[in-house]
């Protein structure tokens, strides 16, 4: 992709993507704090329907790993286009400070997923496909793993306070991201683009709070 | 008048040509009136440079009153200074005040390279136009007024895209030293009438095209660009290029 404009849409169509997910994913993880056994049966769905499991799931490791590596050739080919820095640069003055810093964000978004896939994802792959435990249960009894396993990894606070902070700078990616993606794709209009950005605060702030919510419920839930 | 001026010290870019690696000096100027513009200000310190025998700082400027786009400068970390909507000829010393320190620094860019001083070379911009920027279809001679019809609306948009001066206050100010604000109103204000939709396609595709390979960055729409053109060109109309170039890429038979 030598093209800037294409670079800049499909970096959109990814993000819009990860949106979407983003919004299943905190809609079941609330679950957990409402209805533990909707929040059980919803696990095992997601983790076990075939469709979920061998086609979506790829799609979804290719959009995130997609526009990872397209964000970290955006910020090289930006960087090299001005190999002279300012001495002095007040960027504040006519720019937010995510639009400014998608790459910072973003990294920290990466880091925590390393953090995330470790505590769930790789664990879940190890039972169901090197185990070949589909069941979902604990083990010798009839119950749903997953609340309790859910439940178990926010004893420690040190972990809840690495996700809150993470959700932070989702959220701070998110707030340039969503608007921004609509301009993009060349969707800028006198009386939607004011909605688009009052929406993508709200996304912003609500989805990552979510996921705070959650977090912070079962380590008070102990 | 004299002690009535302002003093100040300029830190200026100092670049004896494209190959010197350059570096900020220190200038303190005096006699300097509120009055004045940037430019003015600029030319009296010149003066004091020669009188002293030192080489005065080479700056670009043509009309001093806002139309030509030729006055550049980066002024205390904004391009055309800490004012929005105007030039560097039409900035004045009475938004500073005695006594202050001023950063004066070029345009930075891979693709605007400093021939001296405050002096960069913009030339990237008119290979941008000379590659789709113009309509060479016969449009035949003077028409009846209204005897094509142009949509009110439209015919605005195209004028308002039609207000870039080729300043490249967009490229300097974004994080990205990209130039999609400038090729954006370039095409738009020929997309949108009906002369300029003939050559639209080829336009648009070669327009980006040379805009990338003159090496400006990839718009990340962190919308600094819009805040410190001088002439008020809006995002709306990068919005129109990236649809414009799309719907080009897709529906190209070439
Ligand atoms: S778009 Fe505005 S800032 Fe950019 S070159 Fe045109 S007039 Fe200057
Ligand atoms: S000198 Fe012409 S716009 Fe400033």
């Amino acid at each position: 992709m030598s093209v800037s404009i294409v670079r800049k849409v499909a970096m959109a169509l990814s993000g819009f993507f990860l949106l979407s997910f983003l919004l299943l994913h905190v809609s079941i993880n609330l679950l957990s704090v409402c209805c533990p056994a909707a929040f059980d049966s919803a696990s095992h769905f997601m983790g076990t329907f075939w469709l979920i499991q061998f086609v979506m799931q790829p799609v979804l490791a290719f959009g995130v790993v997609f526009h990872l590596v397209l964000g970290f050739i955006l910020e090289l080919k930006n960087r090299s286009s001005r190999p002279v820095k300012y001495a002095f640069s007040n960027a504040a003055a006519s720019s937010t400070w995510m639009s400014r810093n998608m790459i910072i964000t973003g990294v920290m978004v990466l880091l925590f997923l390393g953090l995330h896939f470790y505590d769930f994802w790789f664990p879940e792959l190890n039972v169901k496909y090197m185990q070949g435990d589909m069941s979902g249960l604990v083990e010798g009894t009839d119950r749903f793993r997953y609340w309790e396993e859910l439940h178990h990894k926010f004893q420690d606070p040190i972990r809840v306070g690495l996700y809150v902070l993470a959700f932070v700078f989702l959220g701070l990616h998110l707030m340039h991201g969503f608007q921004s993606a609509f301009q993009s794709v060349g969707f800028n209009h006198r009386r939607y683009t004011p909605i688009i950005k009052k929406l993508s605060n709200i996304y912003a702030i609500v989805v990552p709070l979510g996921f705070v919510i959650v977090a912070v419920y079962h380590f008070l839930a102990q | 008048m004299a002690d009535h001026g302002m003093k100040l010290t300029l830190k200026i870019w100092r670049q004896k040509g494209p190959k010197d690696a350059g570096k900020l000096v220190d200038y303190p100027v005096t006699d300097v009136s509120p009055d004045m513009s940037f430019l003015e200000m600029l030319d009296v310190l010149n003066e004091q440079l020669v009188m002293k025998g030192e080489e005065p700082v080479a700056f670009d400027h043509d009309c001093r009153e806002g139309i030509c786009g030729m006055c550049s400068l980066y002024i205390n970390g904004r391009a055309h200074g800490p004012q929005t909507g105007i030039t560097t000829c039409q900035l004045h010393m009475r938004s500073f005040n005695d006594g202050d320190t001023i950063y004066i620094e070029p345009w930075r860019a891979e693709a605007f390279p400093v021939i001296k001083d405050l002096v960069v070379d913009r030339s990237a911009f008119d290979r941008i136009i000379q590659a789709g920027g113009y309509i060479s279809v016969n449009t035949g001679a003077a028409q009846d007024a209204n005897c094509l019809p142009v949509n009110k609306k439209d015919a605005d948009a195209a004028f308002s895209a039609a207000m870039c001066i080729g300043c490249g206050a967009c490229v300097a100010t974004c994080k990205n030293a990209s130039a999609m604000l400038f090729v954006s109103a370039k095409v738009s204000q020929l997309a949108l009438l009906p002369q300029g939709r003939i050559e639209a396609e080829e336009r648009v595709l070669n327009m980006v095209q040379q805009m990338d390979v003159e090496g400006f960055g990839n718009c990340t729409n962190t919308g600094a660009c819009e805040v410190e053109c001088p002439k008020g060109i809006s995002l709306q109309n990068i919005a129109r290029l990236n649809r414009e170039y799309l719907s080009a890429a897709l529906m190209s038979e070439k």
